[in-house]
C-alpha cells in the first residue's frame, strides 16, 4: 500500500549474520563492557557519596529547618503578629501571643512576643511563605538544616527551645548560613 | 593405610569442608562487590574493614528471621528440600584434588578428599541428585510459582547434563581415566612441553562452562529462580535459614564447578615450570628434594585456588553482564545447538587421537 | 555378612515396601530413589564402582527426576485416586501372588556359585575391566545399543528443530 504522507521508511529485517547467530562474539563485547566499569569503579573515584560521613551539597537557595532570629543585640525579634501562621498554606504553626514584663527589654525587641511557637514539620511543605509574610524578619528557612527523622510523631513538633537562634554570635546566622568568625566577631562588638 | 594416615586424610577431608563454607560464605560478599564495581558502586563497605564482616551480618540476619511454613504445604518434605540441596552440594567437593602431596618422613598426605578411581562419575552423580533439593522444595510448597521453578530445574538440569557429559567424554577420551587426580597428573610430564587440556579442548570447554552455568542455576540461565516470572522460582515460600541454605548451596555449586572445570581443563594443581623450579630449589638452594616436592604442592594448592576465584569471578562478571535467556531458547541452546556440538567434538578428537595430533 | 551389606538391606527392602505402600505418589517416588541409592551401596560393596556411579547418574539422576517431572505436574492425591472395585483388588491379589509363587518356585532350589576367596579378582568391577569386556566380548551388542541411543538422542533434535517459517515469538 502507498504510504499516504510517502515519509515512511520501510525497514527491512535482514537474517542475522553468522557471528550474530553465534552469539558469543557480543557477550565478549558485553563482558569487556563491563569490565572497563569494573577497572573505572576499582581505580577511580566513584560517585557514590557515602553518607554519614560525605554529605551532598546544598544549594544556596535550599530551604530548609527553620529559626526564629534574633536582632543585633540578642533579642528575639518575633512580635506573634500571627501573619506566617496566616500565611502558611499547611497550617503548621501555631503561636501564643504574651505582653513583654518590666525588666524583658533585653529579652524581646517588641512589646508584645510569642509565648509560645510551634511549628509542625510533619505538616510543613517547607514553601518560604512564612519567611516573606514576616514584617519583622524573624523567622527564615536555614540553607544548611534539614528537619532530620525521628522515632516519635511528637517529636517533629518544633517549639521555641528548638527554633529560637543561640544567643552566642558564633552559633548565630544569617540567611540560614552560619557566621563566619568575622560576620561574629562584627555581631559581637555591635551588641556590645 | 595406616590410622596415622586415615587421621591426616580425615583433617584434609574437615579442611575441604570447611573452605567450601568458607568461600561459599565470602562468595555472597564477592557477588555483592562485584555486581557493584561493574555498575559503578561502593557495595557493601559498613560492617568491618571494606565490609569484610559483611557474611557474618547476613547469617546472623538469617538465623534470626522468621521459620515460615506456607498453608497446605508438606512439612517434612519442606525441610527436607533446603538439606538435600546443601548435602549435595558439599558431598561434591570431597574427589576434587587440591593440590599433589605433602610428604613428612613417612607419612604422605594427599591434597584430595578421598581418591576414588570413578572421581568424575562421582562428581556427575552427586551434581544430578542436586536437582532433587530444588524439585522436593519446590513441590513441597504447595504454591504455583515454586512448582513451576522446580520443574524448570529438573529439565533444565537434565538438558544442560546431557552436553555437558558428551563434552566430557572428549577428556575422558584423551585421558583414558576418570580418576581427577590422574587427569590433572596427565596435564603436565616433567621435561617436555605438555599443554593443559584447555588448548586440546577449546570446544569442549566452551560447552562444558556453558552447562556449567545451566547446571548451577546461574544467570544467563537462571530460569528456575527467574524473579521477573516467578516471583522468586522454587525458594518463593522459603524464609530465614532455609532460604539461606538455598542460597549457599548456590555458592557451593559454584565454586564445585569452578574446582572441576580448573582440574579438567586448566591443569589443577600443576603451574608452568613447576618441574624446573624444583629443580632450581634441590640444586641450587639445597634443599632435600622432598622440601622441595612440600614446596611445589604448597605453590601448586595456591594455584588450584587462584584458578577457582578466576572462575568465580567469571561467573560473576558474566551474572552481572548478560540479560536472562528466554525458557525456549534456553531449551534449544542445550539440544539443538550445545548436544550436536558435543557430539562434533567427540568425533573431532576421535580423528585428531587417531591421526596422532593429540594424545 | 557385614553389617554395612545388612543395614543397606535392610534400608532397601524398607523402601522398596515404601515405594509400593506410600500413598503420596511423590513420596513412592522418593522412596524409590531411596532405594536406587542402596542398590548402588551394593555395587560398592561388590567392588563395582563403575556401575554405582552409572546408577545413581542414569536411574536416581536422570530417569526419576523425569518421574517426578510428570507426577508433580498431574498433581496425584488420594482425593483424585478413583475408588477400586473389590473385585478389581481381589484380582489383583491373585495375579501378584501367582507371581510371588513363580518366583518361589524358580529360586526355590538355585545355589548360588559362590566365589572362591584365594583367587578371587578384586578389580573384576573397575572402569577399565567392564570397558575390556564391553569392547571385546560383547563390542556388537555394545555398539548396537549405543547407536539406539544416538537415533533417539537425534530425533529428539530433531524434534526440537524450527521448522522453516515457524517463529515462537
Amino acid at each position: 500500500m502507498e504510504s499516504l504522507s510517502k515519509r515512511a521508511k520501510v525497514l527491512t529485517k535482514k537474517p542475522m549474520t553468522l557471528a550474530e547467530r553465534a552469539y558469543l562474539p557480543a557477550i565478549f563485547q558485553g563482558l569487556s563492557i563491563t569490565m572497563q566499569h569494573f577497572f573505572r569503579a576499582a581505580t577511580k573515584k566513584q560517585v557514590t557519596i557515602r553518607y554519614p560521613e560525605e554529605t551532598r551539597p546544598f544549594s544556596p537557595v535550599f530551604r530548609g529547618l527553620h529559626v526564629l532570629k534574633r536582632d543585633e543585640k540578642g533579642r528575639e525579634r518575633c512580635t506573634a503578629c500571627g501573619l506566617c501562621a496566616v500565611a502558611c498554606p499547611a497550617e503548621a504553626i501555631t503561636m501564643v501571643a504574651g505582653e513583654r514584663k518590666k525588666g524583658e527589654e533585653g529579652l524581646y525587641r517588641e512589646e508584645k512576643y510569642a509565648v509560645s511557637y510551634e511549628i509542625n514539620m510533619l505538616r510543613c511543605i517547607f514553601c518560604g511563605l512564612c519567611e516573606e509574610a514576616c514584617p519583622k524578619a524573624a523567622v527564615y528557612l536555614q540553607a544548611d538544616k534539614m528537619a532530620p527523622p525521628r522515632f516519635e510523631r511528637d517529636e517533629f513538633i518544633y517549639g521555641k527551645d528548638r527554633l529560637v537562634e543561640p544567643v552566642s554570635p558564633d552559633l548565630r546566622s544569617k540567611r540560614g548560613i552560619q557566621l563566619t568568625p568575622e560576620q561574629a566577631a562584627t555581631l559581637r562588638t555591635q551588641t556590645a | 593405610m595406616t590410622l596415622e594416615t586415615l587421621g591426616w586424610q580425615g583433617l584434609v577431608i574437615l579442611v575441604v569442608f570447611g573452605l567450601s563454607l568458607l568461600i561459599a560464605t565470602y562468595c555472597t560478599y564477592a557477588e555483592r562487590v562485584i555486581a557493584a564495581f561493574l555498575q559503578d558502586r561502593v557495595g557493601p563497605d559498613r560492617a568491618g574493614p571494606f565490609g569484610l564482616a559483611q557474611p557474618l551480618a547476613d547469617a546472623v540476619k538469617m538465623f534470626t528471621k522468621e521459620e515460615f511454613f506456607p498453608a497446605g504445604a508438606n512439612r517434612a518434605l519442606f525441610i527436607f528440600g533446603p538439606c538435600l540441596a546443601m548435602i549435595t552440594a558439599l558431598m561434591s567437593s570431597a574427589v576434587i584434588p587440591f593440590g599433589n602431596f605433602l610428604q613428612f618422613g613417612s607419612t604422605v598426605v594427599h591434597l584430595q578428599g578421598i581418591e576414588i578411581n570413578v572421581g568424575m562419575l562421582y562428581v556427575f552423580g552427586i551434581v544430578s541428585l542436586g536437582v532433587y533439593g530444588i524439585m522436593i522444595g519446590g513441590w513441597a510448597s504447595n504454591n504455583k510459582f515454586s512448582l513451576l521453578g522446580a520443574i524448570r530445574a529438573a529439565s533444565q538440569n537434565i538438558s544442560y547434563e546431557l552436553a555437558m557429559g558428551l563434552a566430557l567424554i572428549a577428556v575422558l577420551m584423551m585421558s583414558g581415566t576418570l580418576s581427577l587426580r590422574e587427569i590433572t597428573l596427565q596435564q603436565s610430564v616433567a621435561g617436555e612441553w605438555h599443554f593443559w587440556n584447555v588448548v586440546k579442548q577449546p570446544l569442549g570447554f566452551i560447552i562444558f562452562i556453558v552447562c556449567a552455568f545451566a547446571e548451577t542455576n546461574r544467570t544467563p540461565f537462571d530460569l528456575p529462580e527467574c524473579e521477573t516470572e516467578l516471583v522468586g522460582g522454587y525458594h518463593t515460600e522459603y524464609s530465614s535459614m532455609k532460604l539461606g541454605l538455598y542460597l549457599f548451596a548456590e555458592y557451593i555449586n559454584v565454586f564445585v564447578a569452578s574446582a572441576v572445570m580448573s582440574v579438567l581443563y586448566f591443569g589443577g594443581f600443576n603451574f608452568p615450570f613447576q618441574y624446573e623450579l624444583r629443580d632450581w630449589l634441590v640444586s641450587s638452594r639445597g634443599m632435600e628434594l622432598v622440601t622441595a616436592q612440600n614446596i611445589i604442592t604448597i605453590l601448586g594448592a595456591v594455584g588450584v585456588f587462584l584458578k577457582i576465584f578466576a572462575f568465580i569471578f567469571f561467573f560473576m562478571w558474566v551474572r552481572w553482564t548478560l540479560p536472562r535467556f528466554r525458557y525456549d531458547q534456553l531449551m534449544r541452546l542445550g539440544w539443538t545447538i550445545l548436544i550436536p556440538l558435543a557430539i562434533f567434538n567427540i568425533l573431532l578428537t576421535g580423528g585428531l587421537i587417531t591421526f596422532g595430533v593429540i594424545k | 555378612m557385614s553389617p554395612l551389606f545388612l543395614f543397606l538391606s535392610f534400608v532397601a527392602l524398607l523402601s522398596a515396601l515404601g515405594v509400593v505402600l506410600a500413598k503420596n505418589p511423590v513420596h513412592s517416588v522418593l522412596f524409590l530413589i531411596l532405594t536406587f541409592f542402596t542398590l548402588s551401596g551394593h555395587y560398592l560393596l561388590l567392588n563395582a564402582q563403575f556401575l554405582a556411579a552409572v546408577n545413581i547418574i542414569v536411574y536416581a539422576g536422570a530417569i526419576m527426576v523425569l518421574f517426578l517431572f510428570v507426577i508433580m505436574f498431574l498433581n496425584l492425591n488420594e482425593d483424585t485416586e478413583p475408588h477400586k472395585p473389590a473385585l478389581a483388588k481381589f484380582a489383583a491379589a491373585i495375579a501378584g501372588g501367582s507371581l510371588l509363587l513363580i518366583l518361589v518356585a524358580a529360586l526355590r532350589n538355585v545355589s548360588p556359585a559362590g566365589y572362591d576367596p584365594a583367587n578371587f579378582d578384586s578389580q573384576i568391577g573397575m572402569v577399565d575391566r567392564l570397558g575390556m569386556v564391553l569392547f571385546r566380548d560383547y563390542a556388537l551388542p555394545f555398539e548396537l545399543a549405543s547407536v539406539l541411543l544416538l537415533a533417539a538422542m537425534v530425533g529428539s533434535v530433531m524434534l526440537g528443530k524450527r521448522e522453516t517459517g515457524e517463529r515462537n515469538f
